[in-house]
């Protein structure tokens, strides 16, 4: 397996699938270890870094649920690669911008990855599509006991997994949860349900550090605390909280379709226009788009359409993506052109 | 310098981005920073930790005079306070009495609970049972019968384990009283 054969298939986040995938694009959890008895990433030494991908590697090529999983030096791959990954979740932006002695590990499925000398020694996460932490908590809590048999992890009875920054001991779990709420940003509700997430120790932040400015309706909703709860503990507080986020998305959608019903579909059809006869299109204006057009599809507005392909058109418009896809550099305007003609070409049906 | 959004008040927070290979550079004044909200969260979250320390240093002056550096690394605490990374496990326990205070500001507890590695010495087996519990019900909620049954399996053998201990326990101390 190689990176063009990500290219090929489809993000397991991205299926449009899953419990709730009208409003709960991807559940993901994250777990961060370290190896007993070397500094962390950020004091290590060259040979201590080079030593911790090697045991690392060697466990993980014997666990079977990383059967045919990709193997990937992160400084000998290209930038776009690197961005690519980072686009699809992989991996975090900050694993890229400092990729000497990085490792990641990527599962067949795209299921798992594992970054190796992250902040933390061990980053693993799982991602599965629609609101799903409890199979994604079954998968990593497997994958972690697997990992404890070989490797002595960096434990403290008081306090825990312990982690480079205290913000992460403990469990070492975050546990995140991608929503699309554009009803109630429509409705102007947003902040008041952010801001009633914030008193609850959860933290929100947006799609992507990249174009996050457009990406407003979409929100990654993830545990703040990682000590003093137990995992299962932390995952049913969040999940209770999202329950509660859904259903009063859901409310808005109704409450819009009631009240302003030609003004909503008005706004999903004239997306969907644009979408399908621009010429030129950044990034942002795409994401937007998207969005209304997504929301149409939820609510019946737009027929024929599928969440999967609207899925599938926010992570190929991406820079990298694009990139990758016609196989070579584009200029940010020749990406605007290309984006215009891919988004053309899969829209119609 | 002038924020670059209002175009009116003094610039106080400065960000810098990566996006598409170009470097971007954002000053803001704190109004509308705030106005960014949930794009600039993440990168805040340094700052508000670091931010967090320093007025801790002022909160508890005292700390000051403790053991400032890792007896294991050799990082020194005020290395921690300006990067906001610890240098390895032991610092946890080196620096343990700077650090409860600030856990517990940071995370609203010192103490772990949750899942830890198997095989390590900790009998900890109540809590153990306590967290198969919750497992337990969230198992019958979704319907998934047979992991409910492994899950109850499971707690029974804890708890025939503890009931076992404790007895062992409870025979060690008749023995030593009947010494006595």
């Amino acid at each position: 397996m190689n990176i063009e054969d990500l290219l090929k298939q489809k993000s397991e986040w991205l299926r449009g699938i899953g419990p709730d995938s009208d409003i709960v694009v991807s559940s993901r959890i994250r777990l961060a270890r370290n190896l007993r008895g070397y500094p962390f990433t950020h004091w290590g030494g060259d040979d201590e870094k080079a030593e911790i991908i090697e045991k690392i590697v060697t466990v993980c090529e014997k666990i079977s649920r990383l059967k045919g999983a990709l193997f990937l030096r992160i400084n000998e791959i290209s930038k776009v690669d690197r961005q690519f990954l980072v686009e699809r979740h992989l991996m975090s932006r900050e694993f890229g911008a400092e990729p000497e002695h990085k490792m990641l590990i990527i599962s067949s499925d795209e299921v798992m990855s594992v970054m190796v000398n992250e902040e933390d020694h061990l980053r693993i996460q799982t991602m599965k599509s629609g609101f799903d932490l409890k199979n994604a908590w079954n998968i990593i809590d497997a994958f972690d006991e697997a990992l404890a048999k070989e490797l002595d992890f960096a434990y403290h009875d008081e306090f825990g997994y312990l982690t480079a920054c205290p913000t992460n001991v403990g469990t070492g779990m975050r546990a995140s949860v991608m929503l699309h709420l554009p009803s109630l940003v429509l409705t102007k509700q947003i902040d008041k349900i952010l801001q009633a997430i914030a008193k609850l120790s959860l933290t929100t932040r947006g799609l992507y550090g990249e174009g996050t400015e457009a990406s407003g309706n979409f929100f990654q909703i993830s545990n703040q605390v990682t000590l003093g709860r137990s995992e299962s503990e932390l995952i049913e507080h969040i999940s209770g909280m999202i329950g509660q986020v859904i259903e009063h998305e859901r409310n808005a959608r109704n409450a819009l379709l009631e009240k302003n019903e030609a003004r909503l579909k008005d706004r999903v059809w004239r997306a969907f226009g644009i979408l399908k006869s621009s010429r030129i299109i950044t990034s942002s204006e795409t994401i937007d788009l998207l969005s209304s057009v997504r929301l149409g599809c939820d609510l019946n507005i737009l027929p024929g359409m599928n969440t999967e392909l609207l899925n599938e058109l926010f992570i190929i418009t991406q820079p990298a993506h694009l990139q990758k896809l016609e196989g070579k550099k584009l200029t940010p305007e020749e990406r605007d052109l290309k984006r215009a003609q891919i988004i053309r070409e899969r829209l119609n049906i | 310098m002038i924020c670059d959004i209002c175009h009116k008040k003094a610039a106080t927070v400065h960000l810098t981005e990566i996006v598409d290979d170009q470097m971007m550079e954002l000053h803001l004044c704190e109004e509308c920073a705030r106005e960014k909200g949930a794009q600039m969260e993440q990168h805040f979250g340094l700052a508000d930790l670091l931010a967090g320390l320093a007025d801790l240093g002022k909160q508890f002056p005292e700390t000051t005079s403790q053991i400032l550096e890792c007896n294991h690394c050799g990082l020194k605490y005020e290395d921690f306070k300006r990067i906001g990374r610890l240098g390895c496990g032991e610092c946890y326990e080196s620096f343990k009495k700077s650090l409860a205070p600030l856990l517990r500001r940071i995370q609203g507890s010192t103490r772990h609970i949750g899942k830890s590695p198997k095989g390590k010495k900790m009998p900890r087996t109540k809590l153990e049972i306590r967290e198969l519990k919750i497992r337990l019900k969230q198992a019958v909620e979704f319907e998934e019968f047979e992991e409910a049954a492994r899950l109850r399996d499971k707690i029974k053998e804890l708890e025939q384990k503890r009931g076992k201990k404790q007895g062992a326990t409870d025979e060690h101390r008749g023995s030593a009283e009947t010494k006595e």
